[in-house]
């Protein structure tokens, strides 16, 4: 009886959280102008007008090259600092940790409007290199917790014996370190990616005038009317933020798999 | 092949000193055990042979070379660790092939001789397996392989055999020991089990609290204890406070509390010059329980009485109670133990016994 109960509620929380998506999902196919039901007719023509928005293309590209070069910088920020914390004895090793960690705890909105605060102080307009900064700070912290987690297990003695048969620090980081935490190194990039492809708030207080990322160009589009194109948009977005670390973790399992780890 | 020198070394870790003012000779070719209770500093030593850890005073040399100051990747040194330490993203090949590449090997001579390394540690099949495939004794040979293909100037070995099974742990002695006859490389052998200590050195060093306490042979450093902490480490002993009376034509006399006066051969007690105070040392193994009638032979002898038997198949641990003092015994019998609270009779041969300085009251 108890158990029903909860199932029963346990289903209600999952509809309440899921059928809103759902419902975009469904209605980016359909044939009426309207994005609304009842739906008159199974149709791609939302997606095909999609691939024709120049806004909407600009949208993803931008998005694209930020999440790109968000995930190569954080990465290599993070797996040099997992390093340095994990590996070496560095003077105030907890409080550069906390640092580092600290961005997912404070409000987003926080940091957005401090950072933009601190670089107005400097004299430095917004430009794009701005928003990549606020985006590498807003994901280091996914990268370093993933990577710290792995590089705690991967044992000091395996790196010993490599250094022991005679290969260098550098020779042993790049043919023993590195090929076992990089699971953990592509799912940091993965975070990364999908972090920076999703974030809005941070966006819009970073962004320069004129650029758009695909998550403020359907801010903007929703202000003036609710297009089914925005449903199809919806569809994509959701496909890439939820396929791609899907993707990665098989990826990431496979690799651990061969590697035994 | 070379020799090892440790010169007047120490390691502090901030204000622990966790190896104090340490020399140490290993020759060259000779198999040479650390021994003590974990936190004597045996790894430390190690460590700092290998060039893990750099000492804080004194200088290590190998072959001659002082290599303090050189990193441990240029150190040519073969390194074995308790948990094997294989490369678990390559295969038992690509492991022993790892130290190949960094030397001036052709490349196509590594197959052959990691094919030899894989054959000297009987395992030639097993090439193409990952590391995780193998059982706990198998990856500890691979990691011997791995080791000795280089051709090391010095094998260090780090409780090799602590990870695995009692019985396989014996299996692994014997190889070991095999091996490293066969190819001869110096080898410095870390543990904290006397039992391969005593089967596998040429010499032992014997280290407590950050400082050595004896460097020999196993049957001296077992025989002739050079100190209490020794003599209760290796092996089960009786000590007991004594005096010596007198030291002349090679004998010292003992008297001691409870089997009265021992003639000790000199040799068995070196550091004694001549009457003062001194730590009588009984083995467990030498002091024999014999029914109350048994003759004598020229043992000392002492009635005692059967406190505790602990029955340990091939041979039994008593303890003893002679008057107000226990003893413990250890006797090999092929029949039934005495039972305890048996009337028996303890037999000491005198030589049998040694004699540590010192003690007092």
């Amino acid at each position: 009886m108890g158990w029903g109960a909860l199932r029963l509620y346990t289903l209600l929380v999952y509809g309440f959280m899921f059928l809103p998506v759902g419902v975009v999902v469904l209605l980016s196919f359909n044939a009426s102008q309207f994005g609304s039901f009842p739906m008159t007719g199974f149709s791609l023509r939302w997606f095909v007008e999609l691939a024709q928005n120049d806004a909407i293309l600009r949208a993803f590209r931008t998005s694209l090259i930020l999440g790109t070069l968000t995930a190569l910088i954080s990465t290599t920020l993070g797996v040099l600092a997992s390093l340095a914390l994990v590996r070496y004895r560095v003077p105030g090793e907890n409080y550069i940790s906390t640092l580092l960690i600290a961005p997912i705890l404070v409000p987003e909105v926080v940091l957005a409007v401090a950072l933009l605060l601190f670089l107005n102080f400097l004299e430095v307009n917004k430009s794009f290199t701005l928003l990549l900064l606020g985006h590498v700070i807003f994901t280091l912290p996914f990268v370093i917790l993933v990577v710290q987690a792995r590089l705690v297990s991967i044992r000091r003695d395996i790196e010993e014996a490599a250094l022991s048969l005679g290969a260098s620090p550098v020779q042993t980081f790049f043919e023993v370190t590195l090929p076992l935490m990089l699971p953990a190194v592509l799912a940091g990039a993965l975070f990364a990616f999908t972090i920076s492809f999703d974030d809005i708030t941070g966006t819009l207080f970073w962004k320069p005038g004129g650029v758009e990322t695909v998550p403020t160009q359907i801010f903007s589009m929703l202000r003036n009317s609710i297009s089914p194109e925005i449903n199809a948009l919806g569809t994509v977005m959701i496909v890439m933020t939820v396929g791609l670390p899907l993707l990665g973790l098989a990826l990431a399992r496979a690799l651990a798999i061969r590697s035994g780890g | 092949m070379s020799s090892v020198h440790l010169r007047n070394i120490v390691k502090r870790f901030g204000t622990f000193t966790a190896v104090h003012k340490t020399s140490l000779e290993i020759p060259e070719g000779a198999f040479v055990t650390l021994l003590g209770p974990s936190g004597c500093g045996k790894t430390t030593n190690l460590r700092m042979i290998a060039g893990l850890l750099d000492p804080t005073e004194g200088a290590i040399e190998i072959g001659g070379r002082d290599v303090t100051n050189i990193p441990i990747h240029k150190r040519n040194l073969g390194l074995v660790f308790q948990n094997y330490a294989l490369f678990p993203h390559k295969t038992v090949a690509e492991n022993v092939a790892f130290g190949l590449k960094y030397r001036d090997v052709p490349k196509d001579e590594i197959p052959g001789r990691v094919s030899q390394a894989l054959e000297l540690v009987q395992l030639p099949q097993m090439g193409a397996r990952y590391p995780k495939e193998l059982s706990g004794g198998q990856q500890q040979r691979i990691a011997l392989a791995r080791a000795i293909v280089i051709e090391p100037d010095v094998l260090l070995l780090d409780e090799p055999l602590s990870a695995l099974d009692a019985n396989l742990r014996e299996d692994m002695r014997v190889e070991l020991k095999r091996i490293q006859d066969q190819i001869g490389v110096t080898t410095v052998f870390v543990t904290h089990d006397q039992s391969e200590a005593l089967a596998m050195s040429d010499r032992i060093v014997v280290m407590s609290n950050g400082r050595v306490e004896q460097v020999g042979a196993p049957q001296e450093v077992y025989n002739t204890p050079a100190s209490e902490f020794v003599a209760q480490f290796l092996g089960a002993s009786n000590i007991m406070d004594a005096s010596c009376t007198r030291r002349s034509g090679g004998t010292a006399v003992i008297e001691s509390p409870v089997f009265g006066s021992l003639p000790v051969p000199a040799q068995k007690a070196p550091n004694i010059g001549g009457e003062g105070p001194v730590k009588l040392v009984i083995r467990a193994e030498k002091l024999t329980l014999k029914p109350r009638e048994a003759e004598a032979n020229g043992a000392a002898t002492v009635d005692a009485r059967v406190e505790t038997v602990d029955y340990q198949g091939q041979a039994v641990r008593y303890f003893v109670r002679a008057g107000d003092v226990q003893l413990q015994a250890i006797n090999m019998i092929d029949e039934a133990p005495f039972p305890e609270g048996a009337e028996v009779t303890l037999h000491l041969r005198p030589q049998d016994c040694a004699a540590l300085p010192g003690g007092g009251a």
